[in-house]
């Protein structure tokens, strides 16, 4: 298991001793998102802007005029939802090269419910020209994924979770913007995934490979970004296509998949949070079980598709 | 320069500022008159006489920088660029048409222009962040940004407002630009925006108040400001929306208002 909140703080703190342009914003959630360990590290370069969202993010507009890398920081309810449309003028309008850090995003922050959870957020940003939006599926991939949005001249949008998750990586492999990644292959079917559920889509295989039914898993870190590798590129000879997200089913991956394969004969299933608002639970499994987003469902689906 | 000189040229400038907002809109078109006019002294001050800019060289890093976050009074800052030299007046007759240099409101694609704004209340932001930015790097560049009195509700200005003060942003110098009139009628019968010298005094900022058609009164308080320091500074313009236009002044129709040929002949020669 690993953590990606604290891969994160730890990779910005290493970005920061590199790169003297990079700044960090927080509204006062640093000792969650992890943004405390660069505080420590460069209290000069630091801004706890206090709980105001709006601010914290036209404010990081100003600070990237000046050749600034401003990385912000807050849950990404807040983040993305509070601050939408200066994220949308401030920041994508102009093309500003800011770090937009939405932590706890999805069903993890699962003891606070409704308002702290955040699963139309891709949805949001999907939306607006010039954004990159990257979901990271454990620790080693958010390590990659930061380096990479510092690299990248403009606005990036990256979803960090808050649980202990499973690593899925070795810890050699190159992870690039806009390249899939082939978690598993197999013929019959493909789950494209991101986040957790490439966790649980790499269990549905399994459960359904003693089944004598060969799933393909790819892990789709980048859900938009200029120049991404179509996703049709990795369907092979399946018959059947899941989307699995922990995002509501409007405008995430699975409206991308569905784009991508229009005109195609190739069935496409959906496994993500239907039209619903979250809520508390004792832990985020209880949660992902409650909307839906398990192995099982992944795997009853394609069973469902292939009779 | 002598000062008196130095007054009447800025004052010659105001009228050209008017003069040059009217024409860009020309007759029988929209656009935003009334917030514009009422700017036109300070725009005037500023860039005419306070601000350090290279019109050849508008991307300058040591230029001292202007944002708009009333950005509807974009034109007023079109015709002080053009003035400049930063582009052409040229460009005054493509204003918001397809492709145009000049958006209806601030986009950096236009020279001189530093952020886009305009969605009412970022600005501010935007500024903040410019102006801690320079504090970092310990550079003298100083911000100028103008805020409108209507704007005055928008509850991310206040959010903004504290964090200046807290980051001690002495490099930031705001304005508002205090006409009482906003898109549908007057300030003071939506928001109690007033007392708001009291308001951003409270909040950490050095306040002052003045006529804000009065040239010698805005270089006076930018003077003063400038020797005020470890807080960000504020002055309040006591303006008249539409200043200039007798048929446009106090009038919330033309805070984004129309002219008729006949108003349009008028507001030239009142400006002549």
């Amino acid at each position: 298991m690993g953590n990606q909140r604290t891969a994160y703080g730890d990779t910005l703190v290493e970005l920061g001793k590199k790169y003297g342009d990079i700044v960090a914003c927080e509204a006062d959630l640093g000792k969650s998102t992890m943004s405390c360990l660069f505080q420590e590290a460069y209290p000069e370069r630091y801004f706890e802007m206090g709980i105001g969202e709006q601010n914290m993010v036209s404010f990081a507009a100003g600070l990237s005029f000046a050749g600034k890398v401003p990385f912000i920081h807050t849950f990404s309810a807040f983040l993305v939802g509070r601050a939408y449309e200066q994220i949308r003028v401030s920041i994508c309008l102009g093309k500003k090269n800011v770090k937009v850090i939405g932590s706890s995003y999805g069903l993890s922050d699962y003891g606070d419910g409704a308002t702290h959870q955040s699963f139309e957020d891709i949805s949001l940003l999907r939306s607006l020209p010039n954004m990159t939006i990257l979901t990271p599926v454990d620790a080693y991939e958010t390590k990659k994924l930061t380096e990479a949005a510092y690299a990248l001249e403009g606005p990036v949008y990256l979803r960090i979770n808050r649980n202990d998750m499973p690593e899925l990586y070795n810890g050699d492999e190159k992870i690039e913007i806009g390249k899939p990644v082939v978690m598993r292959e197999g013929k019959d079917a493909v789950v494209f995934a991101h986040g957790i559920m490439v966790s649980k889509a790499l269990e549905a295989a399994k459960l359904l490979y003693e089944k004598g039914i060969d799933v393909k898993v790819v892990n789709v870190n980048t859900i938009k970004a200029a120049g991404m590798e179509s996703l049709k590129n990795y369907l092979g000879s399946a018959k059947a296509v899941i989307a699995a997200e922990e995002h509501t089913i409007f405008n995430g991956l699975g409206s991308l998949i569905e784009h991508e394969l229009r005109g195609t004969d190739i069935p496409v299933e959906l496994v993500g949070i239907e039209d619903r608002f979250g809520q508390s639970a004792e832990n985020y499994d209880v949660l992902l079980v409650e909307y839906g987003l398990t192995a099982e469902r992944i795997a009853g689906k394609i069973t469902q598709m292939l009779k | 320069m002598e000062v008196k000189e130095k007054i009447s040229y800025l004052e010659k400038m105001s009228k050209q500022i008017r003069r040059d907002i009217v024409q860009m809109i020309g007759p029988n078109n929209k656009g935003h008159i009334g917030g514009s006019c009422s700017m036109a002294e300070i725009i005037s001050v500023l860039f005419f006489d306070e601000m350090n800019v290279r019109p050849v060289d508008p991307e300058w890093e040591g230029r001292d920088r202007f944002l708009f976050s009333k950005g509807h009074a974009a034109l007023a800052q079109y015709a002080a660029l053009a003035e400049l030299g930063f582009f052409s007046k040229d460009e005054f007759k493509h204003l918001k048409t397809l492709g145009a240099m000049l958006q209806g409101h601030p986009e950096t694609r236009t020279p001189g222009v530093e952020a886009n704004t305009g969605s009412l209340g970022q600005g501010l932001s935007i500024a903040c962040g410019m102006a801690a930015s320079l504090k970092i790097d310990k550079k003298p560049n100083r911000i100028f940004c103008v805020m409108g009195d209507g704007e005055q509700a928008e509850g991310q200005l206040w959010e903004a407002a504290m964090s200046a003060a807290n980051f001690s942003l002495d490099n930031l110098y705001a304005f508002i630009d205090k006409n009482r009139v906003q898109a549908t009628g007057f300030v003071n019968d939506r928001y109690k925006t007033d007392p708001l010298d009291k308001k951003w005094e409270a909040f950490g900022w050095f306040v002052q108040e003045i006529d804000g058609h009065s040239v010698k009164e805005i270089l006076a308080a930018v003077d003063r400001a400038k020797r005020e320091t470890g807080r960000p500074k504020l002055i309040i313009a006591d303006t008249i929306k539409g200043k200039g236009l007798s048929f446009a002044e106090n009038k919330a129709a033309f805070h984004n208002g129309l002219m008729t040929e006949k108003e349009y002949t008028q507001a030239l020669q009142e400006l002549a």
